[in-house]
């Protein structure tokens, strides 16, 4: 991808580099203007007062402050916990993330990886995570842990469902599964021949929309659906006993993994990093100018932040479902919906 | 319970957006934060409001009222008879107390105002001043003088509401 | 001596045992979980020792004492003026409430009334501290069930009232300002005014948790059928206050007794809820709240002049005697047996708590239910762990 950029052949290994580099700024970068934006300045807004003001003009480097914090914390682990496999609970929760990531396309030619199957990977790495939690929840010797874990368990596997299907509407009408074809088809679309917009499915497939992002805040386990951490009950359910480091990764995966499923929505649903081609006369991919490989990460930023609102927004202000509700949402609302939603699509695909 | 017309959970949303909007809005417009910025903001407190006790030494006569009202027993006096001399030419000479010394430990201190209502001099006023902790409780200890130094910062009794009897002081 | 030493220091390991064994996983079915005493859910340090099944209670048990602070013990060495200052710690959200029923039962011992204007501006302050203890109850609620938004709102409209109370008694949470014969002071100058403006804040705020916290779905369906109390079962646990309303039992001290205080001046509704059910206890004390502002309202309006004391000596020396006053305090019913033998201070005095009998229905209630559940029923009861333990 950097080839195009820098008009350079670049041996595998420097590609290879620079992959890496930039999937960890892409993740970092999302967790950190998340956290930032989001958590600190628009929970405070809500709340009537105005959050970090020190650290930073405006506050903008508490979140520095914080790493730092939780840098220097002593590296507890409970007596009785089993070791190694509560060392290894982050980790695999954030690795989860940045496996998400590969697939999600930034530009014409910004992209890590070009799968085929781009959907199907991301849908099958994203329950990576549902490991991760658990044997947190099993391995830190604490009943509050345990009662947090197998309730992560039963709620992240249930709204697994309900996210497939409702990305398979997408997939029927894209006619692919590779998420760059996903996007160029969603801004080279036109709606009943009128192609100003493009064909962003967020309007063709709003129950879908709907659906998917009710998944995603089960999934990344926030309010209403967090059940898992309850702070008013489990004390941080499966983190509870973390701190210092671990707990860092776990707080950077949880919003990091926020960033990334609203990047994968804004490329799904909302046209991802184009605008409608229509707008500067391009007919394919192979037709566009060379600087939207620069505009298209900062679209792509400004659509996951939109997302991001509206998920922030939806926690700081319900109460949370319980476990049997939850549960019962899930397998008698959500999926027999997605189910309907894809019958739909897939007459009206064929009709028209 | 009525059964609102826009669902509950929307109109949750439109409270905390409301909120959020009357916060970003700047002060002169009416908006802005609940909260008041600490050090570089500070909120004046009510007139009566107990803050710490000052000491008028002259009026003390070390007659230990105060020291045995208080809850916490956290006031330390200790005083002197002195033969003082006669009011008139040719009279007995007045023994009078001295006040050695009048600690009051706020580290103990219930800040319930039972000593100031129940000293007999006037000698025990209260102030609004809040900013006096320090790093070490010791220092908590204020003697005399420094209860002296608080008498600047004791203010003027408030006005009484309309209908309240005047005080016959 | 080391006799002592030893059989001291064999109890403390056996006690240690005791508790050691309730947290370990002995029995087979079942796990025995401890909410508290350190739990955000709980008001304080509670400790709950439940035996789950899964997700369900199927034993439970309070287990209070933790904040224990000798109040009654207290009480037998202090003057009155002290014991008043003490007692304002017990329940320590709405705190000139604590003051009222003593201050009463020594002057129903001491057989003098305190001025009309005292006994008016001491109703005001009244219910100016349910307003303060409740409105804080309703931002609790949210965050127990896991909306963490009204738990602001609720402090930041709570000021208004704590600012109140400071212009007028000095002390935001202490006010310490109810005296034997009437009050200490008298009101300070624009207070009234400053009042009703607060009150009509207040109703915005009542307005604005309808919105936010009890017209969201979620929370209907967390709080609707979770910990039903029939009203003969309420009755004969001994609960009172907003629980025993809120299972349709009509019952209210402001208003069922005769007590100096100016409620018989004012007009107010008695809410009940015939569910009895988490959702009624919650939203009858939002309605409370909105009653205790019109009620404010109203005293405010017919307010007499007049002195604020009645002829009292210096030193007050109250008559032998006993006597009992309980009023509706914002947690419920609280009342003081005062056991006077003549000298500056009481021979003995007996608090009833309204939390302490209100949670001794916690045994019965949790049998069966969620573990989210018991948070949602705690909440819902809402107990002050001062007010249990004194």
């Amino acid at each position: 991808m950097t080839a195009s950029l820098l008009a350079v052949d670049l041996p595998y290994w420097a590609q290879s580099m620079f992959r890496v580099l930039g999937g960890t700024v892409a993740v970092l970068l999302a967790a950190g203007s998340i956290v930032y934006l989001f958590l600190f300045k628009m929970m405070s807004f809500m709340q009537s007062r105005l959050g970090p003001m020190e650290a930073g003009p405006y506050g903008s480097l508490q979140l520095f402050a914080e790493v730092g914090k939780w840098l220097q914390k002593e590296d507890l682990s409970p007596e009785r916990a089993d070791k190694r496999i509560f060392k290894m609970a982050p980790l695999i929760v954030l690795v989860s993330t940045f496996l998400l990531v590969a697939v999600v396309p930034f530009g014409p030619d910004d992209y890590f990886t070009n799968f085929d199957a781009g959907v199907f990977y991301m849908l099958a790495v994203s329950s990576i995570s549902v490991l991760g939690i658990l044997i947190a929840g099993w391995s830190s010797a604490n009943k509050y842990s345990l009662l947090g874990g197998l309730r992560a368990a039963g709620q992240l596997i249930a709204y697994e469902l309900p996210m497939v299907l409702a990305v398979v509407g997408v997939v029927i009408q894209a006619g692919t599964m590779n998420m760059q074809q996903i996007v160029v088809a969603q801004n080279t679309g036109e709606i009943f021949g009128w192609g100003g917009i493009g064909n962003p499915y967020v309007l063709t497939q709003f129950i879908g929309f709907l659906i998917f992002m009710i998944a995603v805040q089960a999934e990344l386990t926030q309010a209403p659906f967090d059940m898992p951490i309850a702070e008013s009950e489990l004390v941080s359910g499966y983190m509870t006993e973390y701190s210092g480091f671990r707990f860092l990764i776990f707080f950077i995966a949880e919003f990091a993994t926020v960033g990334v499923f609203a990047l994968i929505a804004s490329a799904l649903f909302l046209g991802g990093w184009g605008v409608p081609f229509s707008w500067f006369g391009w007919d394919s991919i192979d037709s566009i100018d060379n600087w939207m490989n620069v505009a298209g990460p900062l679209i792509m930023f400004s659509k996951m932040l939109v997302l991001a609102f509206l998920i922030m927004w939806v926690r700081f202000s319900y109460p949370r479902f319980r476990e049997d509700q939850l549960q019962r949402f899930a397998w008698k609302v959500l999926i027999p919906l997605a189910l309907i939603n894809i019958m739909f699509t897939a007459v009206l695909k064929v009709m028209l | 319970m009525t059964k609102p017309k826009v669902p509950g959970l929307f109109k949750g949303l439109g409270v905390t957006f409301h909120t959020m909007a009357v916060t970003i809005k700047p002060k002169k417009y009416g908006g802005g934060a609940a909260t008041v910025q600490y050090p570089r903001e500070k909120e004046s407190p009510p007139i009566r409001a107990r803050g710490v006790i000052a000491l008028r030494e002259d009026n003390c006569t070390a007659c230990m009222l105060c020291a045995r009202s208080c809850p916490d027993w956290c006031i330390y006096i200790e005083g002197h008879k002195e033969l003082a001399p006669p009011r008139r030419a040719g009279g007995a000479p007045r023994k009078v107390n001295k006040l050695d010394r009048f600690d009051i430990d706020y580290a103990l201190c219930m800040y319930c105002g039972i000593c100031v209502e129940v000293c007999p001099f006037d000698a025990l006023f209260w102030s609004p001043e809040y900013e006096y902790s320090e790093p070490r409780i010791a220092d908590l200890l204020h003697d005399k003088t420094k209860l002296g130094e608080w008498m600047e910062t004791v203010p003027e009794a408030p006005e009484l509401e309309a209908g309240a009897e005047k005080k016959k002081k | 001596m080391s006799d002592l030493a030893d059989r001291q220091k064999l109890s403390y390991i056996a006690a240690q045992a005791a508790d050691a064994r309730l947290n370990v996983e002995l029995e087979t079915e079942g796990m025995t979980l401890n909410i508290g005493p350190q739990h955000p859910a709980t008001h304080g340090t509670l400790r709950i020792i439940v035996r789950l099944d899964g997700e369900q209670v199927i034993w439970a048990e309070p287990s209070a004492g933790y904040m224990h602070r000798g109040y009654e013990k207290l009480t037998e060495v202090r003057t009155f003026p002290q014991v008043t200052t003490l007692i304002n710690r017990i329940d320590w959200l709405g705190s000139f409430a604590n003051e009222v029923p003593f201050i009463l039962a020594a002057e129903k011992l001491m057989d003098i009334e305190a001025p009309a204007r005292a006994q008016h501006i001491r109703t005001i302050l009244f219910e100016l501290s349910r307003i303060a203890n409740v409105s804080l109850f309703l931002g609790d609620l949210g965050v127990q069930l896991g909306a963490i938004t009204p738990v602001f709102m609720a402090f930041r409209d709570r000021e208004y009232v704590l600012n109140l109370i400071e212009g007028a008694t000095g002390g935001r949470f202490h006010p310490n300002f109810d005296r034997i014969g009437g009050l200490k002071d008298d009101l300070p100058a624009g207070w009234l005014v400053e009042t009703k403006q607060v009150m009509k804040k207040l109703r915005n705020f009542c307005t604005e948790m309808e919105d936010l916290l009890f017209g969201n779905e979620i929370f209907q369906s967390r709080t609707r059928g979770i910990g039903v109390i029939p009203k003969e079962v309420a009755l004969q646990y001994g609960l009172s206050g907003a629980n025993l309303r809120a299972s349709g039992v009509d019952w209210d001290l402001r208003r069922d007794q005769n007590l100096p205080l100016a409620y018989d001046k004012v007009d107010f509704k008695v809410w009940t809820h015939p569910d009895g059910d988490s959702f009624a206890r919650c939203w009858l004390r939002l309605q409370e709240t909105r009653e205790a502002t019109k009620i404010v309202d109203q005293l405010i309006d017919t307010l007499p002049a007049g002195p604020i004391m009645a002829k009292v000596p210096r030193i007050i020396k109250v008559p032998e005697g006993e006597a009992w006053v309980s009023t509706e305090n914002p947690l419920g019913e609280m009342g003081y047996y005062v056991v006077s033998k003549g000298d500056l201070g009481p021979f003995r005095v007996k608090i009833r708590t309204a939390s302490f009998n209100n949670i001794s229905i916690v045994p019965w209630l949790l049998r069966g239910v969620y573990v989210p559940d018991v948070i949602t029923i705690l909440a819902s009861l809402y107990f002050i762990l001062g007010d249990i333990d004194k």
